[in-house]
């Protein structure tokens, strides 16, 4: 081929490359390894990742769920796979019908009109979420209250730097675990509310006050779902008054994965559609009248409004909304209520056990899901690493890592997956080794 | 179209398909759950009656499993993918995605992970995440490398905010807020004007030659008015070309007190031959997605890694991933931890670590392929481009006499005479049983095709798509209503895209509520 196209070798390709800027030594990267080496290194790292073969409490962001075994076999196939974005919609009419289905599911369970293609994640969701309420209400400030997933926080924080908005913060109240019941920051100024729920600790907050407080000072409300599994319970957010709702989409058939690829989901009101970020796939005809799906209102979009755009995003998670997809059309309306009703039954019950346990109690009387706040009798991050060590349970997560102020509290998460076995075996060793060093 | 000028595309079984909502029946369910073993509580109890749903869920899907299994399977053959063949989107490297990745990423002791494990008890993990930024920073030249950023356009918005808290830092706050332009040639991709926006950057755009490299006195002109952060460029740019005078650029740049961002798009063409640290570029984002084979699974997810200079390494998202010399593991390797302790960070850009599957992908994929595999990859994958150029220059009119990298740009100035467009020759590519290249991008040139066979492609393939092409052009002349009416093979036709951004029609609704309005 080289000597068809009139070169002699393979360096004469990159002639357009001055001299000295092209590298005259091989890249000191590793020789090339066979499948069988390949894969026995990535086992021998695996192995050194204690924490993925344990009983599992740890939540936070990123739930353990039940995978229905098709997630995974429909995702593995090539024709969705290794397929681009749909730019050319008569050979893409798998993933565009599938993301027309994803928008309708992210409707339904949100209780919203419209919803985009997704985005990265929940936390990059969030950013966005605020971004667009300032587009929307031209005002300048954003009051973020109660207890929102600090690192989701610290991404709106990175966003927001540069964007010319104030983000204002009110603590959660301190019996409860909820936001205060009046917000004194709202103002004319104030573009959006936003809150968790169920919030970082799990506590249920009430959206429907929320949203009367924020649209009575001309704000959004915008809601922030990180355990995308209490949807299938819990009221939604759109029912209860909200403008924007954000979720974490990971519950939904995508495994850990020691913190992604996952999924944000994006809804908003039908008036706002205009002012979404990301990609939309719309309902659209042939000549014949056959229907179809296509990117529609590409016109918010970077590859055609530039800096003018709603966002700068442009690939998002196409393969993982097609996960939560499967999942969500697999367990369908029944399951996705089954699923969240167990998960609430067995964390009410894990947390009804951990409080009759000398030492142990519940600081925050809010209802909560299948996430709870558990005050220890001692240092909480030491109990949760013996109970890893001499029990081998991931028995939650310690709060002194978000919060240094707490350094006794641990968030607990209890999912369908967690049998009684292993919930008993977690109060037993709480037990025993908070006896122990008592 | 005779039989014989066929040679890749053939009919096949085309199921219609409705959408689930469609296919519902009420009562069928999908899955089982083990019985509830815990002791019950009324769920009133639990959750008060307020805060709970009270629509039933009505709305969403009740179908078998079977049901599940035949919808997808029938939808996924409606999609064209990289499995099935050449897919010659140019700036978009679709190259051939390995299964032995898939089976990596699939690991128990890494799919089961929890990103808050406690860090001595993810050391494997962690350990990747080090050893994959290392052998990028060895691959472009550049020291300090974060895996946050999901995708290219996340990675360029990182970099875009490190130059600013750069320029911040070095210049003061208040001086620095009279720096507040950000350069991009106007070839570049939307997303790069898009990033800079969001980092509170306003964009000037720099002119392109006649020859298409960026225009140098421009850039002097507008790097002399003083008030430049910096330049976001591609390279090699979007028309496929190496910007030779990208040293210089570099330094004119830095002259005038900006840094030197690279979109890092097309580093398919360098891996191995060329590093953009070696060129004076400050900071570049990658797209394991692109060069170093990640799928692209319909859009995503990507990861975009952001590579910068020692100097700007301060400056990257936390947490970052070093290694601990000095706090040995209990079997005598090094440790490695999750380090908060940049005070300069812009911060954080995405929960967690990242789109860490993806970093499992890429770190294979530089296994399997070795140092030298790597280099030969970059060749094929130019020497392919070169053959496409070479082959095509006869049908199709090239806007710029200059040897293209690892894609080329041709656009329509010949078929247009007939009143074929780009857009009609895409389509008809489909009928040939190709995926079509990029259209209408970069946006300067008129009518672009811009193709990137990337190095996934035979020789026969590219002969198959080279006669592909001809036939179209020969078709465009002799018979252009055959073109103008493409795709003929497709399930559906070319929908109305206007009249669907004209009343847009984004979810499912059932027929009674729809029609209530």
């Amino acid at each position: 081929m080289l000597h068809q196209i009139g070169l002699h070798s393979a360096d004469d390709l990159f002639a357009s490359i001055p001299e000295e800027l092209r590298l005259t030594r091989a890249l000191d990267t590793p020789v090339a390894l066979s499948e069988i080496e390949l894969l026995a290194g990535f086992e021998r790292m695996a192995a050194k990742n204690a924490a993925s073969q344990r009983a599992n409490f740890l939540g936070a962001g990123a739930y353990s769920h039940y995978i229905p075994t098709i997630v995974d076999h429909i995702i593995s196939r090539s024709e969705f796979f290794t397929a681009y974005t749909p730019y050319q919609p008569e050979i893409s009419q798998g993933t565009l019908q599938v993301i027309f289905e994803f928008q309708t599911l992210v409707c339904q369970l949100t209780g919203m009109d419209v919803a985009n293609a997704s985005m990265y994640d929940g936390s990059t969701a969030l950013a966005e979420a605020v971004l667009m309420a300032e587009r929307v209400t031209k005002r300048s400030k954003v009051v973020a209250c109660g207890a929102i997933h600090p690192e989701y926080l610290e991404v709106v924080n990175t966003y927001v730097q540069h964007a010319g908005i104030e983000l204002q913060h009110v603590a959660f109240e301190p019996s409860s675990g909820q936001v205060p019941a009046s917000i004194a920051h709202l103002d004319d100024k104030t573009a959006a509310l936003v809150v968790q729920s169920p919030n970082f600790f799990g506590c249920i907050e009430d959206v429907a006050a929320l949203a009367e407080q924020a649209h009575h000072a001309g704000a959004l409300l915008i809601v922030a779902v990180t355990e995308a599994m209490s949807l299938g319970l819990l009221k939604s957010p759109g029912a209860a008054g909200a403008d924007i709702v954000i979720a974490e989409g990971q519950s939904f058939g995508v495994p850990l994965s020691f913190g992604g690829p996952y999924v944000g989901l994006f809804a908003t009101r039908d008036k706002y559609a205009r002012q979404i970020p990301g990609r939309l796939v719309g309902e659209a005809y042939d000549q014949q009248g056959r229907r179809g799906f296509v990117l529609t209102l590409a016109t918010r979009e970077q590859h055609i409004r530039r800096e003018k755009a709603t966002s700068n995003i442009c690939t998002n998670e196409g393969l993982i909304a097609l996960a939560t997809t499967v999942y969500m059309e697999t367990m369908g309306r029944r399951g996705l209520r089954d699923v969240a009703v167990q998960c609430a039954q067995k964390a009410s019950y894990t947390s009804r056990r951990i409080a009759e346990i000398e030492g142990f109690s519940l600081p925050f009387s809010a209802p909560t899901f299948n996430e709870f706040v558990v005050l220890g009798p001692g240092n909480a991050a030491e109990l949760l690493s013996r109970l890893a060590a001499e029990r081998d349970i991931n028995g939650g997560l310690a709060l002194s890592r978000y919060f240094p102020d707490r350094p006794n509290d641990f968030l607990v998460c209890v999912t369908e997956i967690n049998s009684r076995a292993e919930i008993d075996a977690l109060l037993d060793g709480l037990a025993d080794i908070a006896h122990s060093s008592a | 179209m005779t039989s014989t000028d066929i040679t890749k595309v053939t009919s096949h079984i085309s199921h219609n398909e409705a959408l689930i909502f469609e296919r519902s029946q009420t009562g069928r369910i999908g899955y089982r759950l083990p019985p509830l073993d815990v002791d019950e509580t009324a769920i009133d109890e639990i959750v008060p009656k307020k805060f709970q749903r009270d629509d039933d869920l009505e709305g969403l899907p009740e179908v078998s499993e079977v049901d599940v299994i035949r919808h997808f399977t029938r939808m996924s053959t409606w999609n064209y993918s990289i499995d099935l063949g050449m897919y010659p989107l140019g700036s978009c490297t679709m190259k051939y995605n390995s299964r032995l990745n898939e089976k990596v990423a699939r690991i128990p002791g890494f799919a089961n992970l929890h990103p808050l494990a406690d860090e001595k008890e993810a050391q494997g993990a962690l350990q990747i995440i080090y050893e994959l930024q290392h052998h990028l920073a060895e691959i472009t030249g550049l020291p300090g490398v974060s895996l946050q950023p999901a995708a290219g356009a996340h990675g360029e918005m990182t970099g875009v905010m490190i130059i600013r808290a750069y320029i911040d830092a070095r210049d003061g706050e208040g001086a620095s807020a009279n720096r507040r332009t950000m350069l991009i040639p106007d070839s570049a991709h939307g997303t790069n004007p898009a990033s800079a926006h969001l980092s509170g950057f306003s964009v000037k755009t720099i002119r392109s030659t006649s020859e298409g490299l960026t225009d140098l006195a421009h850039l002097r002109e507008i790097c002399s008015h003083g008030d430049v952060a910096g330049l976001m460029l591609t390279n090699p740019n979007t028309l496929g070309l190496f910007e030779r005078n990208i040293q210089e650029i570099c330094q004119i740049v830095h002259d005038a007190g900006g840094l030197v961002y690279m979109d890092g798009a097309n580093m398919n063409a360098l891996v191995g031959i060329a590093r953009p640290g070696d060129m004076g570029v400050d900071v570049i984002h990658l797209n394991l997605h692109k060069t170093f084979s990640t799928p692209h699974g319909g859009g995503g997810p990507g990861c975009g890694p952001c590579c910068s200079t020692a100097e700007l390494e301060p400056f990257l998202p936390v947490p970052r991933i070093v290694k601990s010399e000095s706090d040995v593991s209990p079997g005598g390797g090094a440790t490695f931890r999750v380090d908060f302790n940049y005070p300069q960070s812009i911060g954080r850009v995405k929960a967690f670590f990242g789109n860490y599957g993806m970093m499992l992908r890429a770190l294979a994929y530089i296994q399997t392929h070795g140092n030298d595999g790597l280099r030969e990859a970059t060749e094929a994958a130019v020497l392919n481009s070169r053959y496409i150029a070479h082959e095509l220059a006869s049908d199709y009119e090239k806007p710029f006499d200059v040897p293209s990298m690892h894609e080329v740009v041709f656009t329509d100035k010949r078929q247009s005479r007939k009143g074929v467009h780009t857009l009609d020759i895409a389509k008809r590519l489909i009928d040939y049983g190709f995926h079509p290249m990029t259209i209408y991008f970069p946006l300067i040139v008129q009518g672009a095709m811009l193709i990137e066979p990337t190095e996934s492609v035979g020789h026969q393939e590219l002969d198959q798509f080279v006669a592909a092409m001809r036939a179209i052009a020969r078709e465009a002349v002799n018979d252009p209503e055959l073109v103008l009416n493409a795709p003929h093979s497709t399930r559906i036709g070319r929908l109305d895209e206007a009249a669907a951004a004209r009343k847009p029609v984004l979810r499912w609704k059932p027929k009674q509520a729809a029609s209530a309005g």
